[in-house]
C-alpha cells in the first residue's frame, strides 16, 4: 500500500530525515518509535502532504501513485488520514458541518452518492458513542474550546467517519490519561482491518499495550535505527532510547 | 496647492447659487439661515487634505478634481421588479425608494406601517409641514467642523423623515434603498436621513446604498438617529455602490436616558468610503453596539471613523469592526472613545479585526482612549492577520480542497460580527452576499 524509500526531508536549512525506508500493507499496524526531534513528527507530516517540509530526495509511492505529486486534500481523498498531534482549533466552522463536507469530497472521489443529512446524523452518533464523544462537542466550531483529550478524541471520532485506507497517528496518545487512551484505543481497534492500515507514531510505548502493532520501527537523529515485532517496544520502554545512539555511532563505525 | 483644490470644488459654490435661486423663497427662513451657515463653513473649511490628523490615511482629492453636478431623478429604465432582485429586495417591509438621491413615489411602498408612525420622504414634509422637523434637522450632525456635512448641510433637499411616537413596536423593518442610475454626467447626492425615535418604543431601519456598472457618482450623506428614552433602534447600512463611486457618509446617534441602539455598517462596493459614525450616550444607562464589516478587493478604499461619546454615567458600548482586505484594497480604521469628567461606571469595549488575503492590502488601525473619569472600564485591541496556514492545512487535509477551505476560514472570521446581527432576515441576506463573494461559497453555505 505504502512504500518510502530513501526519503530525505528539510525544514527551512536543516535536515530533519535523512534516507527513510518503510513497507507498510494493508491490514498491517506499523508504530513509529523515537525520542524528541527524532523526525517522527516530520514524516506523518510529510505523509499528510504539509507544504512547510521540503522533500530533498526519495519517493513515496501510496497504491502505486507518487504520493509526492498529489496534494493534501487528495491524498485524504484517495485515503489517507493524519490524526493531528495539535489539532487546530477553526472558530467559526461547525464540527459537523465540517465533517459532512470532508466525507463528501471523500465520497464523490469514490465514485459515491453523497451522504443525505439523515444518514449523515446516524453514522455520526454511532461513532460518537464509540468514541464517548459529548453531543455537545459536535455542534461546536471545530475543536474550540476543546480539552486536550477531546480534542485527541475528536481527531479518532474524524477517522472513523471517514474510513480512510491509511490512518497516520501522530502522537495520538500524548498528554491523554489512562481512560481517555482506552477509549482511543478501543476505536482504533475497532476500525482495524484487512484493507486497512495504520501507521501509529508515538514516544511512549504505553498505547501499544492497547493497540498491538505488527512491527516496531525506531527513529533515531531522522534515520531508521531498529525494526522488529512488538517486543522491541517492551524492550525499549526498559531501556529507553539513548542506547540507540551509542549503538547507531558503533554501527557506523563498523562500516 | 490648497488654493487649487479650493478651485477645484469652487463648482460646490455655484452649484449652491443654482439651488438657491430655484428654492427662491420657497423654504422656511431656519433652514435657509442653516443652509447659508454651511455652505459658509464648507467655503472656510475646503476639502480637506492629508496633512490634517483626521484624513492622514485617505486622500479625497479624486473627489475634489471631479466637476459634480447636482444628480437628477432618472429611472433609466428602473422597475419595482429589477429593485426586488437587490439586496433587501425580497424582505416585505415598507420601503422608501431614492433614485439618484431623490425620493420616487412610484418605487416606494408604505403599506403596513402602523397609524401613528409618520415615514415620508425628506422634501415632501419640507414643502408641506416644515416647522415640525425644526426641532431634529441639523441638530446633530456637527457641520461646523466637518466640509462634507457642512456640504450636505447645504444641499439639504431630500431622504427619509421617520417619526416613531412613543410606545409603537415595529415588527417590520423600514428599508431605506439609494439607488443610483449613475448618468453619463458625473453627479452628486445629499441623502439626508432623520430618524426619531420619540421613547419607549422599538424599530428596525435598513439603509442601503446601490449603484450597479462602473459609472463614477458621488454620495454624499448624513443620517440622523434620534433615540428617546427607552427606545430600542437596531440600524443597518449596507453599502453597495459601484466600484467607482466615492461614498462620504456619516451617522450621528444621540440616545437618551436608557435607550439602546445596534448600528452595523457594512462596506462592499464603492471606490473610495469614508464612514464616520458618531454616537453620544446622553442619558444614563443607555447602551449602543457599533459594528461594522468591510469587505473589499481592487483597488478599494474604506476608512470607517468612528467616535464613541460617554456623556453620563452607566453606559455600556460594545464595537466590534472586522475587515478583509483582497489583492490591492486599503482601508483605514480610527474608534475613538470619550469618556467625559462624571460619566462613570462606563463599560466599553473595542475590537478591531483584520484579514489580509494579499501582500498587497494595506491596513491602518488607530484605536484611541480618552478618558476623563475615574471609575470605568474601557478596553480596545486591533489584530491584523492573514489566513491560518494551520487551519487551512488541516481542512485540507480532511478532504476539503484549498479554494472551499479558504472561503470556509474567510467566512469564519465574517460570521463573528455577521451573528450580531439580530434581525434574522438581515442576516441571511448578508450571507447570502458573503457567499456569492466567496470563492466555492455555495460549499461553504452547506459547510456552516
Amino acid at each position: 500500500m505504502l512504500e518510502i524509500k530513501d526519503l530525505h526531508v528539510k525544514a527551512g536549512d536543516k535536515e530533519i530525515l535523512h534516507g527513510i525506508n518503510l513497507k507498510v500493507k494493508a491490514g498491517e499496524v506499523h508504530s513509529i518509535m523515537g525520542p524528541n526531534g527524532s523526525g517522527k513528527s516530520t514524516l506523518a507530516q510529510v505523509l499528510a502532504g504539509r507544504e512547510s517540509y521540503e522533500v530533498t530526495a526519495g519517493q513515496i509511492t501510496y497504491e502505486g501513485k507518487d504520493l509526492l505529486q498529489i496534494a493534501p486534500e487528495d491524498r485524504a481523498r484517495l485515503g489517507i488520514f493524519m490524526a493531528f498531534q495539535y489539532p487546530v482549533e477553526i472558530p467559526g466552522v461547525s464540527n459537523t458541518y465540517f465533517l459532512k463536507a470532508a466525507l463528501n469530497a471523500i465520497r464523490k472521489e469514490r465514485g459515491e452518492e453523497e451522504v443525505d443529512a439523515l444518514d449523515f446524523l446516524n453514522l455520526v452518533k454511532e461513532k460518537m458513542e464509540l468514541l464517548k464523544i459529548d453531543e455537545k462537542l459536535i455542534s461546536r466550531p471545530v475543536n474550540e474550546g476543546f480539552s486536550g483529550g477531546e480534542k485527541k478524541r475528536n481527531e479518532i471520532f474524524q477517522l472513523a467517519v471517514l474510513e480512510p485506507k491509511l490512518a497516520i497517528l501522530d502522537e495520538t496518545d500524548s498528554g491523554l490519561d489512562i481512560d481517555a487512551l482506552k477509549v482511543v484505543a478501543h476505536g482504533v481497534n475497532s476500525l482495524r482491518s484487512k484493507d486497512r492500515a495504520f501507521i501509529v507514531v508515538t514516544h511512549y510505548q504505553r498505547i501499544l499495550n492497547y493497540i498491538i502493532p505488527d512491527y516496531v520501527h525506531v527513529l533515531y537523529d531522522g534515520r531508521v535505527v531498529k525494526s522488529g515485532g512488538k517486543q522491541l517496544a517492551i524492550e525499549l520502554e526498559k531501556k529507553g532510547y539513548s542506547w540507540l545512539g551509542e549503538e547507531t555511532v558503533s554501527a557506523q563505525l563498523v562500516n | 496647492m490648497i488654493e487649487a483644490v479650493q478651485k477645484e470644488t469652487d463648482i460646490y459654490l455655484s452649484n449652491f447659487a443654482q439651488l438657491e435661486r430655484e428654492l427662491a423663497d420657497e423654504e422656511p427662513a431656519w433652514l435657509r439661515r442653516v443652509r447659508k451657515a454651511a455652505i459658509l463653513r464648507y467655503f472656510e473649511l475646503g476639502f480637506p487634505t492629508r496633512k490634517q490628523e483626521e484624513w492622514k490615511y485617505t486622500e479625497v482629492r479624486p473627489i475634489a478634481r471631479i466637476p459634480f453636478k447636482p444628480a437628477q431623478y432618472e429611472l433609466d429604465g428602473l422597475t419595482a421588479d429589477k429593485l426586488n432582485q437587490l439586496t433587501f429586495g425580497n424582505l416585505q417591509c415598507p420601503r422608501l425608494v431614492f433614485v439618484n438621491g431623490h425620493y420616487s413615489a412610484e418605487l416606494s411602498s408604505l403599506e403596513g406601517l402602523p397609524d401613528p408612525v409618520e415615514v415620508h420622504s425628506l422634501a415632501q414634509v419640507l414643502k408641506e409641514d416644515p416647522d415640525s422637523i425644526e426641532p431634529y434637522l441639523t441638530r446633530y450632525a456637527d457641520y461646523e467642523n466637518h466640509p462634507f456635512i457642512a456640504l450636505n448641510t447645504a444641499f439639504i433637499q431630500d431622504g427619509a423623515f421617520v417619526y416613531i411616537p412613543k410606545g409603537q413596536v415595529l415588527k417590520e423593518p423600514i428599508h431605506l434603498l439609494y439607488f443610483s442610475t449613475a448618468p453619463e454626467e458625473a453627479a452628486v447626492a445629499y441623502p439626508r436621513n432623520l430618524i426619531v425615535l420619540e421613547g419607549n418604543n422599538q424599530a428596525v431601519i435598513l439603509e442601503s446604498y446601490v449603484g450597479l456598472g462602473e459609472r463614477k457618482y458621488f454620495t454624499n450623506l448624513v443620517t440622523e438617529i434620534v433615540a428617546g428614552e427607552n427606545a430600542i433602534a437596531d440600524h443597518y447600512k449596507l453599502q453597495q455602490e459601484s466600484r467607482e463611486a466615492f461614498h462620504i457618509a456619516t451617522l450621528q446617534v444621540h440616545q437618551d436616558r436608557s435607550s439602546s441602539v445596534r448600528t452595523f455598517n457594512v462596506t462592499l462596493g464603492g471606490a473610495l468610503t469614508r464612514n464616520e459614525v458618531n454616537v453620544v450616550l446622553d442619558g444614563e444607562g443607555a447602551d449602543c453596539a457599533l459594528d461594522g464589516l468591510y469587505l473589499i478587493s481592487g483597488r478599494q478604499h474604506v476608512d470607517n471613523h468612528t467616535r464613541l461619546e460617554h456623556a453620563k454615567p452607566h453606559c455600556d458600548s460594545r464595537e466590534i469592526y472586522k475587515g478583509i482586505l483582497d489583492e490591492k484594497a486599503t482601508a483605514v480604521f480610527h474608534g475613538r472613545i470619550v469618556v467625559q469628567p462624571g460619566a462613570q461606571k462606563t463599560d466599553s469595549k473595542q475590537t478591531n479585526n483584520n484579514l489580509l488575503l494579499s501582500d498587497e492590502a494595506l491596513i491602518n488601525t488607530k484605536p484611541q482612549l480618552e478618558i476623563y473619569a475615574n471609575d470605568v472600564k474601557c478596553t480596545h485591541g486591533a489584530t491584523i492577520g492573514q489566513l491560518d496556514q494551520d487551519a487551512l492545512f488541516y481542512l485540507c487535509s480532511r478532504g476539503i480542497d484549498k479554494a472551499t477551505a479558504r472561503s470556509l476560514l474567510i467566512y469564519a472570521f465574517a460570521s463573528e460580527v455577521v451573528n450580531r446581527i439580530k434581525v434574522e432576515s438581515v442576516r441571511v441576506e448578508l450571507d447570502k452576499y458573503l457567499f456569492s463573494w466567496l470563492p466555492k461559497g455555495h460549499l461553504v453555505k452547506e459547510a456552516v
